[in-house]
């Protein structure tokens, strides 16, 4: 499974990282997470961020952050 | 009746004497009690009003417009649409390819951090309805002037190149959403914000209680009244680098006006404080040259000061 956490990096992009680490660890899945900070490339995806990019898909972006049993469920989805 | 329960923690449970710092825990408690209250119920209703707003929708909305009513929508949908402070460069961005004017995209920026939820519940709460209707009004102003002068000044020129060679994905959609997740990500949200920032209330209100309590009543009448034509001017440069604690700035301000500092002269100040500052200034360097940057800096410290003046003259 490949994650993609999109944001220019604040404190809101830094907890959606730590969530899709964890709800990956939890469910006891395989996952690379990655950390997109590129402009360009984070606009690909979307223009409000922090993204949550599951397999190549745009699951959540911007605010209000999703909690970390949404983003199991995101991710379970897509597994 | 919070009153009295503050008066009754004060002398019957604390057992403090009447006097100033009698009079400091009475207004610290008081106030304590009302801004949480007041900062849960009102974040909490804003969050949910918010989930029915999107950056996407908005830039939906505003791609189709043209100066003026654009300008106007845009500072409405500044306040109302949620986004991540680090989202301020990919929304520009955005917005700019959609086609929407410059001037209305700054009206849209400019007034996001200024009509925050945090600003007006805190304003309310300590300050009055009157003063906090005035500060959304003058706010929105501010944000719709400013956008329409940046507009008028044809400044496309200073945005960073590469953002017109951007290419946003086309399927932006946020999901919809059922409303009972809209309430459940408007209790998060609300818990999420109290948890960042009821420290910095407590020693704001902490400190306004002091001032309260200690500080001479004139004290301020006779530096930063309103006959001193350098006050508002010096608190819009006292405003620009305190950044991101309106929450914190509020509170103490509150203290600061029952010692005589004039009303233009505070909402400068909180203008100063949360739509100047220094963080989101470096970001948004990011897309628009030093020039723009400059204008923009500049457009915005002479409109406030300017709304300080006037507030001064007439109240």
């Amino acid at each position: 499974m490949d994650i993609k956490i999109l944001g220019p990096g604040c404190a809101n992009c830094h907890k959606m990282e730590e969530m899709a680490k964890k709800a990956a660890a939890d469910l006891g899945l395989k996952a690379t997470i990655e950390k997109i900070t590129d402009i360009a490339e984070i606009m690909k995806y979307t223009m409000s961020t922090p993204g949550l990019v599951i397999n190549g898909k745009l699951r959540h972006s911007g605010k209000p952050l999703p909690d970390l049993e949404k983003v199991k469920e995101l991710i379970r989805q897509e597994a | 009746m919070l009153k009295r329960f503050a008066e009754y923690l004060t002398y019957d449970i604390v057992r403090l004497e009447q006097g100033r710092l009698a009079d400091a825990l009475v207004f610290f408690t008081y106030d304590t009690i009302k801004i949480f209250f007041l900062l849960s119920v009102v974040i909490f209703f804003i969050s949910i009003l918010r989930s029915y707003f999107s950056p996407e929708k908005t830039r939906r909305i505003l791609s189709h417009k043209k100066e003026f009513i654009g300008n106007i929508l845009a500072a409405l949908l500044g306040v109302a649409t949620p986004f991540c402070s680090c989202s301020a460069v990919p929304l520009f961005i955005g917005f700019v390819e959609a086609g929407i004017p410059l001037g209305v995209t700054f009206s849209f920026l400019i007034a996001s951090p200024m009509v925050n939820e945090i600003a007006v519940v805190l304003l309310w709460g300590l300050l009055g309805w009157k003063l906090t209707a005035l500060y959304i009004g003058t706010g929105l102003i501010v944000a719709i002037l400013s956008g329409i002068i940046i507009g008028r000044l044809r400044l496309e020129k200073w945005v960073e190149e590469y953002a017109y060679k951007i290419h946003i994905a086309e399927n932006l959609e946020t999901p919809n959403r059922t409303f009972r997740e809209r309430i459940e990500y408007a209790r998060h949200n609300t818990i999420d914000i109290l948890e960042r920032i009821w420290f910095f209330i407590l020693i704001a209100i902490g400190i306004g209680g002091f001032i309260h309590g200690y500080v001479p009543e004139d004290f301020l009448l006779r530096y930063a009244g309103p006959d001193n034509l350098f006050a508002v001017p010096m608190a819009v440069i006292i405003g620009v680098p305190l950044y991101s604690n309106a929450a914190g700035v509020i509170p103490i301000v509150s203290a600061l006006i029952s010692k005589g500092l004039a009303v233009g002269t505070v909402l400068a100040f909180m203008m100063a404080v949360t739509a100047l500052s220094l963080p989101e200034m470096i970001i948004l360097r990011k897309v628009i040259k030093l020039p723009l940057l400059a204008v923009f800096i500049g457009i915005m410290t002479v409109t406030i000061i300017l709304v300080g003046y006037l507030f001064n003259a007439i109240l």
